[in-house]
């Protein structure tokens, strides 16, 4: 059977509330803008869920595709779209980021 | 890499009016923050925002000669 990786993201992202494309994990990123959006979320005590996209290179396509959104990191939440680094960071500047993932 | 007036020439066909900051995070210059000003973000969320921009440098980022920028945008109305 062929892999039908959009079905699987589509799933992931309905099964974790937060979770979080990454390059690297989350106890080790691998890319400076992942590990923003990492500490922000350890910041605020959020639980997540983290997918290395760079040991799966069909996901890393997929992923981006999946959303129209070009770069890693990518956050969702209730399995909606919030953003890559620039934008969770600044949600998180304003204050709008943790009303949003506290009622996920 | 890929330089500075590159980068402003193509969002600038893209985003005419665009006032473009850009600093070379690295010294690197494949890792970029930029600033950009246009009257195109008007009533534009900000995940809609960064797809604008995305899609004007979609060239370069789909063949990884630029791996990541960071960037703000905002209309010439805000701060």
């Amino acid at each position: 059977m062929t892999r039908d990786i959009m079905a699987e993201i589509k799933q992931e992202i309905t099964d974790h509330p937060v979770i979080l494309y990454m390059k690297g994990t989350r106890l080790m990123p691998q890319c400076g803008f992942s590990a923003a959006v990492v500490s922000i979320l350890e910041e605020m005590g959020v639980q997540f869920k983290d997918v290395d996209i760079l040991v799966d290179a069909e996901k890393r396509q997929a992923i981006k595709e999946y959303t129209d959104w070009p770069t890693i990191p990518q956050l969702y939440v209730k399995g909606q779209f919030i953003g890559g680094c620039d934008i969770v960071r600044d949600m998180h500047a304003k204050g709008e980021l943790e009303p949003l993932i506290k009622k996920a | 890499m890929i330089d500075l007036e590159t980068i402003k020439k193509q969002l600038q066909i893209n985003l005419p009016d665009a006032q473009i900051t850009l600093r070379d995070l690295t010294g690197g210059k494949d890792h970029y923050e930029m600033e950009i000003v246009s009257t195109a973000f008007h009533a534009v969320t900000p995940v809609n925002r960064h797809r604008l921009v995305y899609g004007a440098l979609k060239t370069f980022l789909d063949s990884g000669v630029l791996h990541a920028l960071t960037f703000k945008t905002r209309t010439p109305d805000e701060k």
